[in-house]
């Protein structure tokens, strides 16, 4: 299964690239695991300075604004 | 009836020389059309044109449209200047730059870095952590929010380039300063200890930009289009309809006793101060100070009231006080309200 996780400190743009990874999920029909990171130190141990990042199975995938809905089906296509 | 919306919406990317082309020329002509549009507009309705009611509609009906025409092209111009600028790329920059000219890389990085406040903190971290010196890292988170796309457009559309212009450079010199300041008092102690072990600490970069062609960077251009002016107009909008208010009905110079040219010495710190707790963007306070400025306030005091509401707000001190301790913040707080003081001060002599 897909491990999805979106860092970011709670700002209006990580909760829309939360809902957009989750709509687009259900709208593949995919089963992800997606988690929030909201902890600074948490998200600095990614290495990502600019949120909202994406990180998808452990490896990060997207920094710095609302991913495109392109680039999350790509993800959840497991490409 | 699918079809011919997905390929309107894919044309920019597919020809992107010839859509800048068109869409250029459409904005130029819009532009030209704006005071005929607006004063034809006021003319149909049942109002005096001379009167109150008259001027305040006028107003409204040109500046809105006006500015947020600029915004549109000057937020699109950014959205495609930051697919060749990342945080990454900036951070990589700085590194290891003196205190100086470093400082003055990080403001100027500061207005095309790719930049939202809430991802301030782990920018900041993420500077110290490459061996960015402390004093060079705030000049950044400075510049990046008080220096940007929108003020700079804003100020632009309703006051002309000299004023615009007069921003940036005196902008880009506060944050120099303040961090050139906050470096040399050599107050890395001040640092929350978490964050003090990261420092040099050698980041791992996480996924560089991939190469973009043309096509893909008038694509985010358009995106940021979107982002941006979807989320600031309705404040354009407001602040606009208020100034207009202002513009129409308060009696020319109500505010010159109090913002004007023989107001008190103190009337610049009390701007100052009332701007700092003050939370808004620069797309909500713009229009309100066009209309005060019209008023008989003057240009110093009401730019240093202006970024002292951009640059220094509450929120964004709860935010760094999870990386600063307090007294690391106050003296953030008080070097950059004292540059703000300044720039007031001199605009009002000079002018």
């Amino acid at each position: 299964m897909l491990n999805i996780k979106v860092l970011g400190t709670g700002c209006a743009n990580c909760k829309t690239t939360v809902k957009l990874i989750e709509d687009a999920a259900r709208a593949k029909g995919v089963t992800i695991e997606l988690d929030k990171v909201e902890e600074i130190k948490d998200i600095m141990s990614y290495g990502v300075m600019s949120t909202p990042g994406v990180v998808l199975n452990g490896k990060v995938v997207h920094a710095g604004g609302i991913p495109s809905r392109d680039k999350v089906e790509l993800w959840l296509a497991g490409v | 009836m699918q079809a011919p919306a997905i390929q309107l919406k894919r044309w920019p990317s597919q020809q992107p020389l010839l859509f800048v082309i068109l869409v250029t020329l459409i904005w130029f002509s819009l532009y030209q059309a704006l005071t005929s549009v607006s004063e034809a507009l006021v003319a149909t309705l049942p109002v005096a044109r001379e009167g109150h009611l008259g001027g305040a509609l006028q107003f409204f009906f040109y500046d809105t449209p006006k500015v947020l025409l600029l915004l549109t092209g000057i937020v699109f111009v950014v959205g495609v200047v930051h697919t060749f600028v990342s945080p990454e790329r900036t951070r990589a920059m700085l590194t290891g730059k003196r205190l100086g000219v470093g400082n003055v890389m990080a403001a100027s990085l500061g207005i095309v870095t790719p930049f939202c406040s809430c991802s301030a903190v782990p920018l900041f971290i993420g500077f110290l952590q490459a061996g960015v010196p402390l004093g060079v890292t705030f000049s950044f988170l400075i510049s990046a929010p008080m220096v940007n796309e929108v003020a700079l457009a804003l100020l632009f559309g309703m006051f002309g380039w000299k004023v615009a212009t007069l921003y940036l450079v005196l902008g880009l010199t506060v944050a120099i300063v303040a961090g050139m300041v906050i470096g040399k008092l050599d107050m890395g102690n001040h640092l929350e200890d978490w964050v003090r072990e990261m420092q040099n600490s050698q980041a791992v970069n996480a996924g560089e930009v991939t190469s973009m062609n043309w096509g893909k960077r008038i694509d985010s251009g358009i995106s940021h289009v979107r982002e941006i002016v979807g989320k600031v107009w309705p404040y354009i909008i407001a602040g606009i309809a208020l100034g207009a208010g202002i513009h129409g009905y308060v009696p020319e110079d109500f505010m010159a006793s109090v913002m004007g040219k023989d107001a008190p010495w103190w009337s610049v710190p009390a701007a100052v101060a009332i701007g700092v707790p003050m939370y808004t963007n620069a797309a909500g306070i713009i229009p309100i100070i066009e209309a005060l400025m019209g008023k008989g306030a003057v240009l110093g005091t009401v730019l240093a009231f202006m970024m002292s509401v951009i640059a220094l707000s509450a929120p964004e001190m709860i935010i760094l006080r999870k990386v600063l301790k307090p007294r690391l913040i106050a003296t953030f707080a008080g070097v950059v309200a004292l540059g703000i003081l300044l720039v007031g001060y001199v605009f009002n002599a000079v002018l």
